[in-house]
């Protein structure tokens, strides 16, 4: 064999000891997912926390210092807190809306319905299409004019029903996101319950039922529990997921109108790029971030089990 | 139901639950195609049409709309600028992670665990919620306005979940397998390049097709860090297209479809990649 004859002359072409070659392919392969991810992952963060003390516009260096006055104001503003409140409807929506149905759906294309191949296919498909594209798709049926959105012209055909506000109607916005978030990602959480059932040995559902399960028992007893590492897995991305909604009500709303659909990361963005006060920004995402970091490590401790897995996404 | 025979009520009570389902699913594909449809319908009509008969199908189909936009040099930069961030993102992703998961799955050395869980953080970092702290550093090292600093940033949020799914799936490539390579006389760098990567195609190109897709889609990092209309991405484009020419519906709707495009296609050709990136990342314990 030729890789034989190459006796250990190793990446610098001199005679190295095994350890000595393992040792220098650990640093070279590390070093650039390292110092990438030092660089723009770690290092920001920490960079952030030092300026979230200060009142800083972003010009010049950061000098006025305020302590912690920028997380004093952020826990009392009212518009922060909206953001928050809806942050948790949109996760309690999802969780009692979205991934039911979504388990539903898994469950009636089964292993074996005709056609699963293209459900799968068509209910996916919203995944691929960017958030601004979705937005401005959804916004076209959400048109309040009648002779615009196709949502107010079915409705008005019904006696006695007026056209709506949706997007523009402050009660009515954040279920008309929930919607739009809903068609976008149902596919993909119905996605990971189809390849969970596929992991469940058919021969155990077969057991259950020699043993005289009926459908309900069936499901309830076997398949749900045998489903649950995919289900503690789509709730935690469900969660994560809903904190970090930004593209499509930014496109659709801008977080509005008067507030009635911000979330912290429109109210972010807001205050980082639009107000530009870089220091009060900073504070935000470090709130966020341990929102995020707080939730995941409970849940990844208390929650999930060894066998459960998180990719990305 | 007199009239049926045993048998053919059989298959009546079998049929009926199948009819209910595909009723239930059909509602659904209304419901995902819905929005599509009406896009495509409008993106062929003229401005007038649009407002006279909004809801129908486009007979004749004007295409003025479509030859409106590729006329133009605007489309085909975006186009362009997405084109090249989500290839180099996705080839830098594969190459890091790559490396770095072939280390954290098949080499022993001290610290290792310390060092995957620093990186798993980075799923706890999600870019949207990192994107100021992002900002202000590229902007410390004059990444701004560039598309290096888009392929740069949106690698670095990459890296985390990528690692976690390719060091699963080196961990599962048998360890005999390496030792009878080393004791061949192969280094570390050869059981990589030449019995690991190949054994591995599957999963890379889950992984490649997940993170084109992410990069094509992304929306907040071009948005934040590029003013200059000539570097826009496609999506940050759409979404500025749609706030200039918002009240011709006709013409939004024709560059929202041809800015779908692309994905649908890559999505037509890469569906068991993406799929299998997903649920590998979900499931493999």
């Amino acid at each position: 064999m030729e890789i034989a004859t190459r006796q250990s002359t190793g990446i610098f072409g001199a005679r190295l000891s095994r350890r000595t070659q393992d040792a220098a392919t650990v640093v070279l392969f590390l070093l650039p997912a390292f110092i990438l991810f030092i660089i723009f992952v770690i290092y920001p963060v920490i960079q952030s926390i030092y300026y979230s003390f200060f009142s800083w516009k972003g010009f010049g260096p950061a000098e006025d210092f305020v302590g912690l006055e920028n997380y004093k104001r952020i826990l009392t503003d009212t518009a922060f807190r909206k953001a928050l409140g809806h942050g948790l409807l949109i996760i309690v929506l999802s969780l009692t809306l979205q991934l039911p149905l979504s388990l539903a759906l898994a469950l009636m294309v089964g292993r074996d319905l005709p056609g699963r191949r293209f459900f799968r296919m068509l209910f996916f498909m919203p995944y691929v299409f960017s958030e601004v594209i979705t937005a401005i798709m959804w916004m076209g049926l959400y048109n309040p004019d009648p002779d615009r959105g196709l949502l107010n012209a079915l409705l008005i055909l019904i006696p006695g029903m007026k056209p709506q506000g949706f997007l523009g109607d402050p009660k009515q916005v954040l279920g008309c996101i929930f919607v739009v978030l809903t068609w976008k990602y149902f596919g993909l959480h119905m996605l990971l319950y189809m390849a969970g059932l596929q992991n469940i040995p058919r021969e155990i559902e077969e057991a259950a039922m020699i043993d005289g399960a009926n459908s309900r028992q069936l499901l309830t007893s076997v398949t749900l529990p045998l489903l649950g590492g995919t289900i503690r897995t789509t709730i935690y991305l469900s969660v994560l997921g809903a904190l970090q909604q930004f593209g499509v009500i930014w496109v659709m709303t801008r977080g509005g109108p008067i507030n009635a659909s911000e979330v912290l990361a429109t109210y972010m963005y807001r205050y980082s790029f639009i107000r530009f006060w870089l220091g009060y920004g900073s504070a935000v995402a470090i709130v966020m971030l341990l929102i995020s970091l707080g939730f995941s490590i409970a849940y990844l401790r208390l929650i999930m089990r060894q066998q459960d897995y998180l990719g990305s996404y | 139901m007199a009239l049926l025979t045993h048998h053919q009520r059989y298959l009546l009570r079998k049929a009926i639950p199948r009819l209910i389902q595909y009723f239930l699913l059909s509602l659904f594909v209304v419901f995902i195609l819905t929005p599509i449809v009406l896009l495509v319908f409008g993106s062929l009509k003229t401005r007038g049409e649009m407002y006279s008969r909004p809801y129908t199908p486009p007979i004749p189909p004007r295409w003025e709309n479509y030859a409106r936009i590729l006329g133009t040099d605007i489309f085909w930069t975006m186009l362009l600028n997405s084109l090249v961030v989500a290839l180099v993102v996705t080839f830098l992703v594969l190459l890091i992670c790559g490396l770095a998961a072939f280390v954290f799955a098949r080499l022993n050395f001290r610290g290792r665990d310390e060092l995957f869980n620093l990186f798993t953080l980075g799923l706890m970092f999600p870019i949207t919620i990192a994107i100021l702290p992002v900002y202000l550093v590229v902007r410390q090292v004059g990444l701004t306005n560039s598309l290096q600093g888009v392929i740069i940033v949106q690698t670095a949020f990459q890296i985390s979940g990528n690692i976690m799914i390719l060091r699963n799936f080196f961990a599962s490539i048998p360890f005999e397998l390496q030792d009878a390579a080393y004791v061949d006389g192969c280094t570390a760098f050869d059981f990589f390049y030449r019995i690991l990567l190949p054994l591995a195609r599957p999963a890379l190109s889950a992984v490649a097709s997940l993170t084109l897709v992410v990069s094509w889609n992304d929306l907040l990092v071009p948005l934040v860090l590029i003013d200059k209309e000539k570097l826009w991405t496609l999506p940050l484009g759409t979404m500025q297209f749609q706030g200039q020419y918002g009240t011709d519906l006709a013409l939004v709707a024709a560059f929202v479809s041809l800015s779908a495009v692309p994905a649908l296609i890559f999505y037509l050709f890469a569906e068991r990649q993406i799929v299998s990136g997903l649920t590998a990342g979900a499931l493999k314990g």
